[in-house]
């Protein structure tokens, strides 16, 4: 069958051609890869940071404390003794320390700055939660009432949870628009599409070839960017992650359509490689690729709603980390075919044969 | 023969510019024909207009007995072409590039490797096309172009921007390629390739084919008289004006100059008188065609 070993030859050709292409290679594997190792590296280690208290003089409640329950004190608390109050307050409000302790007979009296809310609370609760503990031990009566805590996904999801998708959509929609972009722009260039319109294949079996070769790219990109998050910094990935290959299959066909139009558009492989930056680089911003787009205000919300690779990053987001079903992914994969079909049209309407 | 190559009328337009303006040849199959010009002539055009790459304002193509407007997938094997730009896919290796365009003919890998060793790249074809030099580039576009072994081949301007060793090299090659039968077009702004490589040549300047014919007859067309310079010191002036068939003659640094419509009768009486010493004989040549035809310099 000629036309399959012409479609072949095409794809062995794009992909040699990218493989040896140590920028494209650097720009679309690697260098999204470097963000997914900043952030799940250096933003998933950074827990909630221990509370440094002084503890001033003798602290009965504290010295006394069974070792189970000294453990659990000490994953809140980071303790430093001092033996006089005055020099402890005064570390406190420089903010050295968070709070300084003492004992008045049998009450704990701490001494604490609001400036940092968060730690103040947490360094109350936990005083009050350990003085309680302590009562009820010294009481001897079993404790009536248990706690258990069950974590609700998303307003919380760990840094790695939420960076995964956002940074695998920047990374699928960046090479897929250069590939594209570059691919139209320089055999254009070079005549080659000319050259390539006088052989025996049809328009068709071209498209098709680029399109498989770089549907094949942004699996490949899926595959690393899962296989080093789940491997490397603790990603996991909830019940229907796999409806996301489908959605990928479409938004990097949406951004091969964004990379053409950039390519018809250009006089130059530069300028069409610019022009797709251009787009991409800010659209990962607004669509919440870097971070989390909630808390910026409503008017980027609104703008970044008609964005295509926020409706990527979300739609991935949810089936991926959310927990959601596999129909999440519907609406996102009709917006990003939507935008595909119309920049498509618009690209063919723009292009022409010649540079010049 | 029948007509490998038959336009009629062809023209064509940029906005105000009239690329190829109302013409026609014919080519017959087998002959080597080149397309001969200026920069911006409209050559390029021309052969793309014949191709199928462009269609025309008016006119007609057709090649190989086929219209070649719309683009006909079965009329594209018997074809090979070769574009101005040495139109590669980035990164491949010669080897890598030429079997990628046997694969697009549905032609065997060795071709491949038959036509590269044919047009010497056997040691460069693990060399990546963007290392080639621009001599090699050409052979592996001319062998990409005639890898599908295609009746008819198009080559625009393959020796441009070479410099002259890499061209006459290239000559030996393309002198060759017609031996089989086919039929091959070349476009060329080198009077003297086009006088070296071509049965018959079209002069071609602002989208018009002044004259078409063998090299030879449009230099003897031209009626021009040939030059005969003798060395110095074999004759003198008066004695040169005297000679019969001699129009005119002039003193030069390099001798004697004698200016003739008869230059055989001119030189078989030197001989006769042995005066041949270092004599020398210029005909008219293509430039002097273009020159005649256009009225202005060549300026390729």
């Amino acid at each position: 069958m000629t036309r399959l070993a012409a479609f072949r030859a095409l794809s062995l050709a794009i992909v040699r051609g990218f493989l040896r292409d140590r920028a494209s290679v650097f720009f679309s594997m690697v260098f999204p890869l470097m963000f997914l190792v900043l952030f799940g590296g250096l933003l998933g280690s950074q827990g909630p940071s221990e509370v440094h208290l002084v503890q001033v003089g003798e602290v009965a409640l504290l010295d006394e404390m069974d070792a189970d329950a000294r453990a659990a004190f000490d994953d809140t608390f980071e303790v430093t003794r001092s033996e006089d109050l005055a020099y402890a307050i005064a570390e406190v409000r420089r903010g050295d320390a968070d709070v300084a302790i003492e004992m008045h007979g049998d009450t704990l009296v701490a001494h604490y700055t609001e400036t940092d809310q968060v730690k103040a609370a947490v360094t109350q609760g936990a005083l009050r939660a350990f003085v309680d503990g302590t009562n009820v031990a010294q009481s001897g009566e079993p404790p009536r009432f248990a706690l258990e805590t069950e974590r609700v996904e998303d307003e919380s999801l760990e840094t790695i949870q939420f960076v995964t998708p956002g940074l695998l959509g920047w990374a699928v929609a960046m090479s897929a628009a250069f590939g594209a972009a570059a691919t139209l722009q320089g055999w254009r260039q070079t005549k080659l599409l000319r050259r390539l319109q006088l052989a025996p294949v049809s328009t068709r079996t071209i498209v098709a070839a680029r399109v498989a070769v770089t549907l094949g790219i942004a699996l490949v990109q899926m595959a690393i960017f899962l296989g080093l998050g789940a491997a490397a910094f603790g990603l996991t990935l909830t019940g229907s992650w796999w409806a996301a290959v489908p959605l990928v299959v479409v938004g990097t066909l949406c951004f091969m359509a964004i990379g053409l139009l950039a390519g018809a558009l250009a006089r130059t492989t530069e300028g069409a490689v610019n022009a797709a930056n251009i787009v991409v680089l800010p659209m990962a911003f607004l669509s919440g690729s870097f971070f989390d787009l909630s808390a910026a205000p409503g008017w980027l919300q609104a703008i970044s709603n008609v964005l295509p690779l926020k409706h990527l990053n979300e739609g991935m987001l949810d089936v991926m980390v959310r927990g959601e079903g596999p129909a999440a992914v519907l609406v996102p994969m009709a917006v990003l075919a939507a935008f595909a079909v119309v920049v498509t049209l618009a690209a063919a309407r723009i292009f022409r044969w010649e540079t010049a | 023969m029948s007509a490998a190559i038959e336009v009629v009328d062809l023209a064509v337009s940029y906005g105000d510019v009239r690329a190829v303006d109302g013409v026609s040849l014919e080519v017959a199959e087998g002959e080597f024909v080149g397309v001969l010009g200026p920069n911006g002539a409209g050559k390029t055009t021309l052969l793309e207009l014949v191709e199928g790459l462009r269609r025309p304002d008016a006119g007609t193509v057709r090649v190989l007995g086929q219209p070649v407007w719309p683009r006909d997938p079965r009329l594209l094997p018997r074809i090979g072409v070769q574009l101005q730009a040495s139109s590669f896919f980035e990164r491949l290796t010669a080897r890598e590039q030429i079997h990628t365009f046997a694969s697009l003919y549905g032609v065997a890998p060795a071709r491949g490797d038959e036509w590269l060793e044919r047009v010497g790249l056997v040691d460069k074809a693990d060399t990546r096309v963007e290392g080639l030099s621009g001599g090699q580039a050409q052979r592996l576009s001319i062998a990409c172009a005639l890898v599908h072994d295609p009746e008819l081949v198009f080559l625009d301007e393959p020796t441009a921007a070479l410099d002259p060793q890499a061209r006459r090299n290239l000559w030996d090659l393309l002198a060759g390629i017609n031996d089989s039968g086919r039929t091959v077009v070349l476009t060329t702004h080198y009077m003297d390739e086009a006088e070296v490589l071509c049965d018959r040549v079209a002069v071609m300047d602002a989208g018009r084919v002044l004259s078409m014919d063998t090299p030879a007859a449009l230099v003897r067309g031209l009626d021009a008289p040939a030059r005969i310079t003798v060395a110095p010191g074999q004759l003198r002036l008066d004695e040169a004006r005297g000679l019969p068939g001699v129009a005119d003659a002039v003193e030069s640094p390099d001798g004697v100059v004698l200016v003739t419509r008869d230059p055989a009768r001119v030189v078989a009486r030197l001989a006769a008188e042995d005066r041949l010493d270092g004599v020398r004989v210029q005909t008219a040549t293509l430039e002097d065609v273009f020159l005649d035809l256009t009225g202005r310099e060549y300026r390729a």
